[in-house]
């Protein structure tokens, strides 16, 4: 892939991504009543940002195409079949282990901690929270992070609960 | 003279040991968190608002002020010393504040940044006492009509300082007012945009919103990135400059501060635009532009003055008009909202204890800092070498408690994760969160004054330019589209960011 494209299909993505919540929220602005210009309903407003949403979408999507086209090049790079050839082509198995993979042990550690909080209470949502998302650095070892995760977890008892009197549970209920 | 009075009441509220005690501990919280790199004010001040629910009102914004601030200050000794932002604000400082540091000139650099940003936060603190009365009896002729195209014009500015392409950071705002329509409509009653999810009925919290796009976005960013931070090992040197140094830093100094107090009251400005309209200023005005980049002392006395004046003077739109000139602000809103007060021209007539207690306590703020910094120095560059490995499970520790206290719920908590994923993809396809924010902020207050209006002028359209102030606003608003468009603008701003 030409280096060139990358800034290009940023800007397509983003514009073709704008396009497709401004459709959503005109589709959902439009079970509101509208009303008049006098007395607006609840979809007036939503129902123009909408609007203003896809106008925006597909001015940076136009744009970014026909910028491609003034520098010669083949307009056809960004049919749908091409856009996906690139796009696997730079989420590469190395991306999926660098990106993907951090970022899905941040997600599973955050909602473990949102799971586990009302009914383990905060020790123990804060040690699954700091040892799972602690995982996603690619230099984490089990000997730093379960100490830092039971560290953290009596700290944050201490702040949070004893110190600022946040009603939180601190052991299963 | 009314201002000196003004300003007594302002002592009088904040010289207790309580209040002072929170100012000092807000511009320590605040510099810590300026000092590491990957850690924003906009997600430590969401993180840290749970605290401040119990706290008397005052005591509440002083310490938020405070590390709002305080992460301006704190920035610079990381840039100073390794190369890196604390904060974005502080990207200019790098420049030639390293370029110092390797030189031999650290403890100078900072010093003379520590003193810049005293000079500037003094200043900014008079120009927000002076102007702050007129601006509110100024204000209080604004209707519906004015508060809408106020806020357009913010909106507008925002996306025209913003960096990157003008059309996305466009379709971001209205993204984020979209965001913000989410919930039970106030007029009518109707929920929308909740597909259902009772959670949604009362929209979505600020807080969560902020900590998923700024907090939680970030470490996934910086996972992506091996940990590639230099800790400094030179000596730091004398911190006091020489009167050599001093001479060279004044003017500089000084015109940071003017224009940083000026930016900072624009709508989207703040500190960050200050920083690097500054440097561009110095090197264009300097007797030999190629000494910057190599340790001039210009480019760090200019732009650390000008970003502080900035941070201070943005607090103009708030404390005056209730509007939220950037995040920071937006987050200073919900704080305020919290504790029962409606951020507006009233406020200084209705609590001015409150009002110009905030004001003055800038100022300590800025004592604090000095104090605090230069002494401190050698704490903050051990701080520097702890690895991110072991910082990022602390702040998901702060973000998840905090989001979770909020509304004791588990719901915001997975939403502020989903704001955090897409947050990372705003930052893969090249869209900047901040005009996102100040859109959400703004949404519902511009839509509330828009139907106001609108039922007041019985549906004409034409009261927003019949009236001369709207008409004013919207004008500006205008030209600076205008101004946008015509290319040799367009150019300066992209040089502006560019390379300062």
């Amino acid at each position: 892939m030409n280096p060139l494209f990358l800034p290009k299909l940023q800007d397509f993505l983003s514009g073709v991504l704008f396009c497709v919540v401004g459709a959503v929220t005109i589709a959902a602005a439009s079970q509101h009543p509208l009303g008049t210009a006098m007395r607006m309903g609840a979809g007036y407003f939503p129902l123009f940002l909408g609007v203003l949403l896809v106008v925006f979408g597909v001015t940076v999507a136009t744009r970014t195409m026909l910028k491609h086209l003034r520098q010669g090049q083949n307009i056809g790079d960004f049919s749908p079949a091409r856009l996906l050839r690139t796009l696997r082509r730079i989420v590469d198995r190395e991306a999926v282990r660098k990106i993907v993979l951090p970022a899905a042990l941040v997600g599973v550690g955050v909602l473990a901690f949102a799971g586990l909080l009302g009914s383990v209470g905060l020790l123990g949502a804060i040690l699954a929270l700091v040892v799972i998302s602690g995982a996603a650095h690619h230099e984490a070892s089990w000997r730093e992070l379960l100490p830092l995760g039971a560290g953290l977890a009596v700290f944050g008892v201490g702040v949070f609960v004893w110190g600022l009197g946040l009603p939180l549970p601190v052991l299963p209920t | 003279m009314e201002l000196f009075g003004n300003l007594g009441i302002g002592f009088d509220a904040v010289l207790t040991l309580a209040n002072l005690g929170y100012c000092f501990l807000g511009a320590l919280l605040g510099t810590l968190i300026g000092v590491l790199p990957g850690l924003g004010p906009v997600a430590t001040i969401a993180m840290l608002l749970p605290i401040t629910y119990g706290l008397p009102p005052l005591s509440a914004l002083i310490m938020l002020a405070g590390i709002y601030y305080g992460a301006q200050y704190g920035g610079s000794t990381t840039a100073i010393l390794v190369n890196l932002p604390g904060e974005s604000s502080s990207v200019v400082t790098c420049l030639d504040g390293y370029a110092m540091a390797r030189q031999g000139r650290a403890g100078v650099a900072l010093g003379v940044a520590a003193l810049g940003s005293f000079f500037a936060g003094t200043v900014a603190t008079m120009i927000i006492a002076a102007a702050a009365s007129p601006l509110a009896e100024f204000a209080l002729k604004f209707g519906p009509a004015e508060y809408f195209s106020l806020m357009l014009l913010g909106l507008v500015a925002a996306v025209v300082l913003a960096q990157g392409d003008f059309f996305k950071a466009l379709a971001m705002v209205a993204l984020g007012l979209v965001l913000g329509s989410v919930g039970t409509d106030v007029s009518s009653g109707e929920e929308r945009f909740t597909f259902g999810i009772p959670e949604l009925a009362d929209g979505i919290s600020f807080v969560v919103l902020s900590m998923g796009l700024f907090g939680i976005a970030e470490i996934i960013v910086n996972l992506e990135h091996s940990d590639k931070r230099e800790v400094f090992k030179q000596k730091i040197g004398s911190l006091l400059p020489t009167r050599h140094d001093l001479k060279a830093a004044a003017k500089p100094a000084l015109r940071g501060t003017l224009l940083g107090s000026v930016l900072g009251i624009l709508p989207g400005g703040g500190a960050v635009l200050s920083s690097f309209t500054s440097y561009t200023l110095e090197k264009r005005l300097a007797a030999d532009p190629s000494r910057f980049g190599k340790g001039a002392i210009e480019g760090v006395a200019g732009p650390e003055a000008a970003n502080n004046a900035g941070a201070q003077t943005s607090f103009i739109p708030l404390l005056v008009m209730g509007l939220p000139s950037n995040a920071v602000m937006a987050l200073m809103v919900g704080a305020m909202m919290i504790h029962g007060i409606v951020p507006g021209p009233q406020i200084m007539s209705e609590r001015p204890t409150l009002f110009w207690g905030l004001i003055v306590s800038m100022w300590i703020g800025n004592v604090f800092l000095i104090l605090l910094n230069m002494p401190l120095i050698g704490i903050w560059v051990r701080l520097l070498q702890v690895p991110y490995r072991l910082l990022y499970p602390i702040i998901l520790v702060f973000c998840c408690v905090g989001i979770y206290s909020i509304n004791n719920s588990a719901f915001d908590v997975g939403l502020a994760l989903v704001f955090g994923l897409a947050g990372y993809l705003f930052n893969k396809l090249g869209c900047e969160p901040a005009p996102l924010l100040l859109g959400f902020v703004l949404g519902p207050m511009m839509e509330e004054n828009l139907r106001r209006a609108m039922l007041l002028a019985r549906g004409d359209a034409t009261v927003f330019f019949t009236r001369p102030i709207s008409a004013t606003l919207l004008a500006l608003a205008l030209a600076l589209i205008l101004l946008l468009a015509s290319p040799t603008a367009r150019k300066t701003r992209e040089e502006a960011f560019r390379e300062a």
